[in-house]
């Protein structure tokens, strides 16, 4: 039995039905063409499909769309519009200038855990940013270069 | 497939009481892993608690923590009255998947989920916790160290919902929690323990070595009583009295019994003066 769900992303209101069994991925991927979030593993691992609900990092692969009805999801284009638009957020930049990614598949989802991770602690020590990103997986970088990018938008944000 | 999506306690407990069938949800952490393949679960109905609001504050009463039925790992997590008086739930909460799983899941949904590796349970068997089970039958309470009685198995009737956790405060001079796993994050448990020390005695609780999350009265007892021990062997018998760990895909039966001695040995060696 189809359902109506309202939610907003990235700050517009939607209202859509949906079939209850829909994952939260599959809605922002496939009826909204938000294509930025990424889907890795579906068990729920990878962390590739990784957005805010309520500003809190969750897993949209282990979510029902339904899960989300009045809630406010932010991906990975709500971030770089959130910042005003053609401009990056500071965490996109740092990802860029510090070389945080070659595929890239795994970006969006690091980027989204680490910008909760941001929001709760300002000035996080490498191992604090190391276990805060444990959920999600990259398997090119070797993880150096995320943490310093993750050091460098921390330092931007901050004004440094 | 249909999910339902009461807004308060009341009506999912109404709701429930007319179709016990129904698969009561909070966070999904476990339910929905690799939902797409698992078509089967499709054809289930479900009463996704998401919306009940009054289910999600945790509260400290003057000599209880009380977690509600939707409080997450991160709301503990993020509480620093936590981090000082009840640093157990700390170190288990940490341990718990990885942050986009600590965000949704709960202690709750951890419990009824009765998950032998569960990392929720031993901690709070450590502590002495208390289930709250509502129905529109009424409320009741059970000890979750009387919760499980076999593999998920538990003293929940099909029309009850876990509405909140009485956590008692006590001083503890002994707080230990060990998880044993394939790396720090994402991993279910192979062996795990939790260790307690207060007025109400010594409390030893392991998981991934039984059908249920278990307390280990046998060594227990050895702590309660001060029998010597003089290597990680010496809690063996115990252990067996205790747990019936298996081989599976995880690990081994003899790894884990022997990584279970150790750990205890060698956490307690310089806090019980028989242990030498």
């Amino acid at each position: 039995m189809n359902r109506t769900i309202r939610l907003a992303v990235n700050g517009r209101e939607h209202s859509l039905e949906v079939e209850p069994r829909l994952l939260l991925a599959h809605l922002l991927r496939d009826r909204l063409d938000l294509t930025g979030t990424h889907i890795g593993c579906e068990t729920s691992l990878c962390g590739a499909c990784t957005v805010l609900v309520d500003g809190r990092a969750v897993k949209s692969c282990t979510l029902l769309a339904v899960q989300a009805e009045g809630r406010q999801v932010t991906t990975i284009e709500g971030l770089a519009e959130g910042a005003g638009t053609e401009q990056l957020h500071p965490l996109q930049e740092a990802f860029w200038n510090e070389h945080g990614l070659q595929c890239g598949f795994c970006t969006p989802g690091m980027i989204m855990t680490a910008h909760q991770l941001l929001e709760e602690n300002p000035e996080p020590s490498e191992d604090e940013i190391r276990h805060g990103l444990e959920g999600n997986l990259c398997r090119c970088t070797g993880y150096q270069n995320i943490v310093r990018a993750v050091q460098s938008a921390a330092a931007e944000l901050r004004g440094g | 497939m249909s999910v339902l999506l009461p807004a308060s306690l009341a009506e999912a407990l109404e709701t429930l009481a007319a179709d016990p069938d129904l698969v009561p949800m909070a966070g999904g952490t476990d339910l929905l892993v690799h939902w797409p393949q698992h078509t089967e679960l499709h054809e289930r109905s479900y009463l996704d608690l998401s919306g009940v609001e009054e289910l999600r504050p945790h509260r400290w009463e003057t000599d209880e923590l009380v977690l509600g039925g939707l409080t997450t790992y991160w709301d503990i997590i993020e509480d620093q009255r936590a981090w000082n008086e009840l640093p157990l739930l700390i170190d288990a909460a940490r341990q718990v998947g990885s942050i986009q799983i600590q965000t949704r899941g709960s202690w709750a949904g951890n419990i009824v989920n009765a998950s032998p590796a569960a990392d929720g349970v031993p901690v709070l068997m450590a502590y002495d916790a208390v289930v709250v089970l509502e129905s529109t039958r009424g409320r009741s309470e059970v000890p979750l160290s009387g919760f499980y009685s076999g593999y998920k198995e538990m003293r929940r009737s099909p029309d009850e919902l876990v509405t909140e956790i009485r956590v008692p405060r006590r001083a503890y001079d002994v707080q230990i929690f060990e998880k044993v796993g394939q790396r720090r994050a994402q991993a279910i448990t192979k062996v795990g323990v939790a260790v307690t020390r207060s007025d109400a005695g010594w409390r030893v609780v392991a998981n991934s070595v039984a059908p249920f999350v278990c307390r280990c009265p046998a060594v227990e007892r050895i702590l309660e009583q001060g029998t010597e021990v003089r290597g990680s062997d010496d809690l063996l018998p115990a252990i067996r009295e205790d747990v019936t760990p298996i081989d599976d895909i995880r690990s081994t039966a003899e790894y884990r019994e022997k990584v279970l001695a150790r750990l205890l040995y060698h956490d307690l060696l310089d806090l019980c003066p028989s242990f030498g």
